[in-house]
């Protein structure tokens, strides 16, 4: 019924949102799994962990009794579902504060420095790409420095970046979480390995772009080679950015866990980090599905952009 | 000529345009030629692709990019030496005073913009009139190129325009600065004979206003409606020069005869099947009826007798698709009829019309929506894609544009040998042998073993294409517009080739082509498609000689008086023997 009734946006909208649904109870589900096949006892943990070893077994057992920690497995799994779905994530066993909380309060920072980073990252390969491509000189030039960017870790990045403006030269501070100063050089770090892979396939994009007829009709039109590139070619290379937009975002999240270390930012990264240090486990576990979200969310946006760039997907719907 | 006018518009001298391959080899494209265009007069300069007519038009733009070496005597326009001019005076010219239209305007035209934007950037570019001046004139261009709806066209992209329509706003766009020389490089090849009559028209118009038209082609018969002088260009050499009746009526040089014959025609009946094979005449005048009888002549299956049992059958086939906007559209639309062992069976209709969802379909690439297929009386298309798998060798099918139909990275002889069941490197050797041999039975010599397809000719890529889909031994071969991505004169050894191998092996050709001419190369019957049904059917003299349908009457106007010189010069009486009857063999 719905097949007739339902434009095809609707429909696409629909598909889409189920199946982020499916993506992200999957996530879940993984982290779930993998909380029960960690050894040791998760009473003890919460208490304070076995390093301690004070807990008596009178305050294990009311512990495991609060938690639900003596109920059958599959009514935990239903338990954290339904808490899911209400937005709970649990108890952290370290703070004993919601998880949801501690989340939202370090989110703020991590969203500044991996947005910051993105667009840097990518305004950096729109610039590259866009001024080099089909010149072969600035392309050996770029696309080499591009690869020496790319297999280095983002963390080697970060220490040399520190060593020579803080250390050295004094322009920006090393660590901590005050102002745009104490950005510029984790935004730089996660920025780089971004704009790089980004730059290649642009370039790419731009150069198999320029090789068609059209690029012919609109020199044929008076137009400059610079209106060519930025008018005509640059959505045209749009398409291959979209394509790598998972891997960025991977590289992101990968990169916010390192920066934030490195520079000593409070944030989800340093979250994560004292959460799988301590093994406090519905830390972990809430930060994964905030992450399996994120990326679905996203996934959904790029997908629309996709049709938004390129008038002609607009037709097939998936 | 006569220039006893004002000093021409456009002027060369001598000519020359060279290109430096990455290997630092020099290959010349145009050697030294002679040109002069005035105001409202078009000349055509026509070739074969290579010819060095593509090149010459990107030398009067600047166009031809930094591997290439312009040179002459003196290249002129508007008395404006063009020679050396600085890359801001070259763009001062384009757009403004000189307009270019590509051929295929689907890849002509920026697919990411919308088609109002494509129309207007001269203007945007050379500062013309406001915004809101820009928007009128871009609707007052599209509507004088003859496009419906005009604004609602300028908001859609170039893909949601069919190719005539599109091949228009490109012109529209090339017109937009009202420049005084257009130059065309083949604006029609990609067209319906229909829609190509409505550009050239447009063209026409142009050049009755007072634009200057360089009109570039491969086809004479596109040029003779519209040049008033022809240039007829082979190997960067203008080897002839004159009025479209002289080129026409009077070829002098041998290529200009070769390109003449080349041109399909329906004044000479089963011409290139008789030159391959003289045989088989009874077919031809016998109307066959639509569905035969099926298998009632067992005793000739193929070879003996070119027309035998019914081995294709389409029994009430349909087909719908959906539209982006959720409507259905009916591609297919019931249609029946068989095809014989070893007949040559033709489809003829213009784009949308269903003919390829029909091939598709007998392919059984498409499932139909209803009705049925019959390989040789069994079910086809009901079966299920493992059971077909061991019977898809029996039909094979040839597409318009071999090139995508091949692996970029494989060579002649692997794609040659993965066809005959051997793939890999290590199958290609052990298969050499065999490879040959069905390079040699299509025309190709042993030196194309080793090329990849971009390394091949247009008529080479299509050779190969064909050499593979026979190499399985079909009793069908399936060719959905096997020749209208090439030059007329490889069109026409290709149609030929077509009609030899089906009679030395007896397999029967479905052929699909927008083109009666191509049609009535090959083929014994034809049927005439439209919006998915088939309008009309029977023996191709009687449906080129009788038609009964309006829409057949149309197909066919169009393309007589297309193939057909200025009528203040023909010889009426005569009927053209010149150009249907070429002088001496061609090949």
């Amino acid at each position: 019924m719905n097949e007739r009734t339902l434009s095809p946006q609707a429909r696409w909208w629909i598909r889409r949102g189920l199946l982020g649904i499916v993506v992200v109870w999957g996530a879940a589900t993984v982290t779930f799994i993998g909380m029960q096949l960690l050894p040791g006892d998760k009473a003890t943990l919460i208490a304070g962990g076995g390093s301690l070893g004070g807990a008596t077994p009178e305050v294990l057992a009311a512990i495991t009794r609060e938690y639900g920690l003596d109920r059958p497995l599959i009514a935990q799994y239903g338990d954290f579902l339904a808490r899911l779905i209400h937005g709970d994530l649990g108890t952290s066993y370290q703070r004993g504060a919601p998880v949801a909380e501690l989340i939202w309060s370090q989110l703020g920072s991590t969203v500044v420095l991996a947005l910051g980073a993105a667009v840097l990252g990518f305004v950096l390969a729109v610039v590259l790409a866009t001024s080099t491509a089909a010149r072969p000189r600035g392309r050996a030039v770029t696309s080499t420095v591009e690869l020496v960017l790319l297999s280095t870790p983002s963390a080697w990045v970060g220490i040399l970046a520190l060593t020579v403006f803080s250390f050295e030269l004094r322009i920006f501070p090393a660590i901590g979480n005050d102002g745009i100063a104490s950005l510029v050089l984790p935004w730089v770090t996660l920025a780089l390995p971004i704009a790089a892979a980004l730059a290649q396939v642009m370039r790419d994009g731009l150069e198999r772009a320029l090789e068609q007829p059209f690029a012919t009709t609109v020199l044929s039109r008076g137009a400059t080679h610079g209106r060519l590139r930025w008018r005509h070619l640059a959505r045209h290379s749009l398409i291959p950015v979209l394509t790598l937009s998972g891997w960025s975002l991977a590289e992101l999240l990968g990169g916010v866990v390192i920066v934030e270390t490195v520079f000593a930012r409070a944030g989800i990264g340093q979250l994560l980090v004292t959460a799988v240090t301590s093994r406090d486990f519905p830390v972990v576990a809430g930060v994964v599905i905030l992450s399996a979200v994120v990326f679905v969310v996203v996934n959904v946006i790029v997908d629309a952009l996709y049709r938004v760039v390129d008038p002609r997907l607009r037709e097939t719907t998936p | 000529m006569s220039e006893n006018g004002p000093a021409p518009l456009l002027t060369a001298k001598n000519l020359t345009v060279s290109f430096t391959t990455p290997r630092n080899e020099v290959v010349a494209a145009v050697r030294g030629i002679d040109l002069a265009l005035g105001a409202g007069e078009c000349l055509a300069l026509v070739g074969e692709s290579g010819s060095g007519k593509s090149a010459t038009a990107r030398a009067v733009l600047g166009l031809t990019g930094s591997r290439a070496t312009v040179d002459a005597e003196e290249l002129t326009f508007a008395g404006e030496q063009l020679l050396g001019l600085a890359e801001r005076d070259w763009r001062r010219l384009r757009g403004a005073r000189i307009g270019f239209v590509l051929q295929d305007a689907l890849t002509s035209l920026d697919p990411l913009r919308r088609v109002g934007d494509e129309v207007a950037e001269p203007l945007v570019v050379h500062e013309l009139g406001s915004r809101r001046d820009r928007d009128e004139r871009v609707i007052s261009l599209l509507q004088g190129v003859g496009i419906p709806d005009p604004r609602v066209r300028a908001r859609q992209y170039p893909h949601e325009l069919s190719g005539g329509l599109r091949q228009r706003a490109l012109i529209a766009s090339a017109i937009a600065a009202s420049p005084s020389l257009v130059i065309a490089d083949e604006p029609t090849t990609a067209l319906d004979a229909t829609v190509q009559r409505q550009v050239l028209d447009l063209l026409s118009d142009m050049r009755d206003a007072g634009t200057a038209i360089l009109l570039i082609s491969h086809d004479l018969s596109v040029v003779a409606r519209l040049a008033d002088r022809i240039a007829v260009m082979a190997a960067g050499l203008i080897v002839e020069q004159g009025t479209p009746d002289d080129i026409l009526l009077r070829p002098a040089h041998p290529y200009t005869r070769e390109l003449l014959a080349a041109v399909p025609t329906f004044g000479a009946p089963g011409r290139i099947f008789r030159a391959a094979a003289d045989v088989d005449t009874s077919p031809r005048d016998s109307p066959t009826r639509l569905a035969a009888p099926s298998r009632a002549d067992p005793s000739g299956p193929g070879r003996s007798h070119p027309i035998g049992r019914t081995i294709l059958e389409l029994d009430a086939v349909s087909k719908r698709f959906r539209s982006p906007d959720g409507t259905w559209r009916q591609a297919v639309d019931g249609v029946t009829f068989g095809l014989h062992a070893g007949e040559a069976l033709g489809i003829v209709g213009e784009s949308g019309s269903g003919k390829s969802t029909t091939a598709q379909i007998a392919m059984a690439m498409l499932a139909p929506d209803h009705g049925e297929v019959r390989l040789d009386g069994a079910a086809w298309s009901g079966l299920r894609e493992r059971e077909r798998q061991s019977e898809r060798h029996r039909i094979q099918l040839i597409s318009q544009d071999p090139l995508s139909a091949f692996d970029p990275r494989f060579t002649v002889e692997r794609i040659i040998a993965e066809a005959l069941g051997r793939p890999g490197r290590r199958g290609a050797i052990k298969a050499r042998a065999e490879v040959t041999a069905l390079l040699r039975r299509v025309g190709l010599d042993d030196d194309v073993l080793h090329r990849r397809g971009r390394e091949l000719s247009g008529g080479q890529r299509q050779r190969v294409a064909i050499a593979r889909a026979i190499a399985p031994r079909p009793e069908v071969l399936v060719c959905d517009e096997p020749v209208s991505a090439l030059d007329v004169s490889v069109q026409a050894r290709i149609l030929a080739l077509l009609a030899q191998l089906r009679h030395e092996l007896g397999v029967a050709l479905l052929l699909i082509s927008h083109d009666l001419g191509v049609i009535h190369e090959v083929c014994d019957r034809v049927l005439v498609m439209k919006d998915g049904t088939i309008v009309e059917h029977g023996t191709v003299t009687e449906v080129l000689t009788a038609p009964r349908h309006p829409y057949t009457h149309s197909l066919l106007d169009s393309i007589a008086s297309d193939r057909s010189p200025s009528p203040a010069s023909a010889n009426t009486d005569q009927h053209d023997p010149a150009l249907t009857y070429p002088g001496g063999n061609q090949r």
